[in-house]
């Protein structure tokens, strides 16, 4: 069973330290006291696919769209049991949606023998949630998204469960090669060892420009992309909380009596 | 703006809210507003969404009685190509999430997901978005086509009251067979041994938490005021709590007298579950949470320092 993990390096904004600033272009957002790590959903791709390879033997390779700041994640991915890696790099492909995206990834995968390609169901970042069912389209194959559990049926056949809302889990069977777009809690990402940290290290990360993917400019960036997000602006907001001022002990005072005004405690 | 198709979302054998609140949406963009419905014995869910649409367009048939991407799509393909309209709307959920990016790349339409606003440009829709997790929001514009799609947040856009009364146009099945993927069954959630949506009470943990081993100062204030201990899907992921304990849209939605925001941001996912309790406290070292939007007083500190404080406080209180 040979996997394709798709992985993003995002900006860590589970860490409340974490402040958006839309820069002076008001296309972009102020980068510069970001910290980055790995695409929450992709993670727990990442650890499915090597699930998979662990169970069924087989490859699993990394692909990524970043520049060589995103080697990270990716060397993190190598490190925890991935084969190797292609990354993609050229200046031309940045302001690419979706679909752009989608067609990017596909160049690099289609040399690629592979069963499943794997994706993050949503980056924490711009939350679009499309790349990997549009991948599939462009490679002409089924597809799931918000997968959570994924098992091998055998004969071409997998067996996933999709998370709908509530918690409900759709299991489906379907056909492969095929895409999967992995949800979040579905398993439980590792750490990377020492040993795979060093073997990672030695393992080569491929780079392909939009020459080698065989690509032409007006396929990706914004001339590639069918929607262009032309302006950020900070949302309106509605009644604030009331905040309660001074040390924890006088915060806590505060709410504790507020609390019991409300008949609460 | 002509004709906007409205896609039905329905599971189990319930019309989902979601479907009102896009009909809504379409509605205020002038045209004519179709609702399809995809389904197998939905004369009823017909007669629903006829009050919110000018037409109901209904594909009644076996293959349609459980959601399956690969039929939808070839469905809708037919039905967007025999009846031409201008825009598509899709919920942004599990389903229509599964379904709309492959969709729109088979038909060329330029096309954007999980949109909390639309309007009309010209002849043109211009979308909007948010960002890093609802911190900003982006103006989406789009290709000139004769087609788009959008994929529409769930909660983005409250329903109106309808008072339409759509004529229901029934037409067949245009789809012969589906290759690629077929549904196998449901399985429900698991359920524990609390059921937090009729917890009068709830300390609702997130990310602020930091480490499962400060879980027991959650469970010690939770159990001084009677309240059950809940969290955001972070802390399920992690293993913190188990899954039934989580508040939000792929988690419970909870209705409790007091429902204590700890080291919760408020993403929409998480909002969307929560923003019924009556009195929301929040606690959040970020200022810029949106949870401080939903939450009647707040507290912008570590967790970690004020839950001891409080803790220390009731029990002063109580005596």
């Amino acid at each position: 069973m040979n996997v394709v993990v798709c992985v993003k390096q995002v900006p860590d904004t589970s860490d409340p330290d974490t402040e958006v600033h839309i820069d002076s272009s008001g296309k972009g957002v102020d980068q510069s006291k970001f910290s980055f790590v790995i695409n929450d959903a992709d993670n727990f791709a990442v650890e499915e696919a090597i699930l998979l390879k662990e169970k069924h033997g087989g490859e699993v390779t990394v692909v990524n769209v970043g520049s060589e700041a995103a080697n990270q994640v990716i060397r993190m991915a190598l490190a925890k049991g991935g084969d190797s890696a292609i990354r993609l790099d050229d200046e031309k492909f940045a302001g690419s949606d979706p679909v752009a995206l989608a067609r990017i990834l596909q160049a690099a995968i289609k040399d690629v023998s592979c069963d499943i390609v794997m994706t993050g169901c949503l980056a924490s970042d711009d939350g679009y949630g499309a790349v990997g069912v549009a991948l599939a389209q462009l490679m002409g194959v089924p597809h799931a998204a918000y997968v959570k559990t994924v098992e091998d049926l055998g004969d071409n056949k997998l067996k996933i469960g999709r998370e709908l809302e509530g918690g409900l889990l759709e299991m489906v069977e379907i056909d492969t090669p095929c895409v999967l777009t992995i949800q979040t809690g579905g398993n439980e990402p590792r750490y990377a060892s020492f040993k795979g940290i060093r073997e990672a290290s030695k393992k080569e990360i491929k780079v392909m420009d939009l020459a080698a993917a065989g690509l032409s400019e007006d396929q990706v960036g914004e001339a590639g992309s069918v929607a262009v997000m032309v302006q950020y602006s900070v949302p309106e907001v509605g009644d604030l909380a009331e905040i309660l001022e001074g040390d924890p002990g006088e915060t806590a005072g505060k709410l504790a009596g507020i609390l019991k005004e409300k008949g609460l405690v | 703006m002509h004709e906007i198709f409205v896609l039905a979302e329905h599971r189990q054998g319930e019309l989902r809210d979601v479907n009102f609140e896009l009909l809504t949406l379409a509605g205020r963009l002038g045209g004519k507003v179709t609702s399809v419905l995809l389904g197998s014995g939905v004369d009823d869910f017909a007669g629903k969404l006829a009050g919110f649409a000018d037409k109901v367009l209904v594909v009644d048939d076996p293959m349609f009685a459980e959601f399956n991407a690969a039929a939808y799509q070839a469905a809708l393909k037919a039905l967007v190509e025999q009846e031409k309209p201008h825009l598509v709307m899709i919920p942004n959920t599990g389903q229509g999430v599964d379904v709309l990016a492959s969709l729109a790349i088979e038909m060329n339409a330029p096309f954007t997901t999980d949109i909390i606003g639309l309007a009309i440009e010209g002849d043109k829709p211009v979308a909007t978005r948010a960002y890093y997790g609802g911190k900003i929001n982006g103006r989406i514009e789009f290709k000139d086509a004769e087609l788009y799609m959008m994929g529409v947040r769930e909660g983005a856009i409250p329903a109106g009251e309808g008072g339409k009364s759509g004529e229901i146009v029934k037409v067949d099945n245009p789809v012969s067979e589906v290759a690629g993927r077929k549904f196998v069954e449901y399985v429900q959630p698991e359920i524990g041994e609390v059921d937090i949506t009729q917890s009068a009470m709830l300390v609702s943990v997130g990310r602020g938490l930091r480490e499962d081993k400060n879980l027991p100062m959650i469970e010690e204030l939770a159990a001084l005021i009677g309240a059950d201990v809940s969290g955001s899907r972070a802390v399920v992921d992690a293993g913190w709590l188990p899954t039934d304990r989580q508040v939000g849209i792929s988690g419970k939605t909870v209705k409790p007298k007091l429902y204590l925001a700890l080291g919760i941001s408020g993403a929409f996912q998480h909002v969307t579950g929560m923003k019924g309790a009556d009195l929301v406290v929040a606690i959040n070292k970020d200022p810029d949470a949106p949870i401080f939007q939903y939450a009647a007083y707040g507290i912008v500190d570590d967790l970690l320092k004020v839950v001891p404080a409080l803790i220390d406080k009731i029990k002063e209180m109580k005596g």
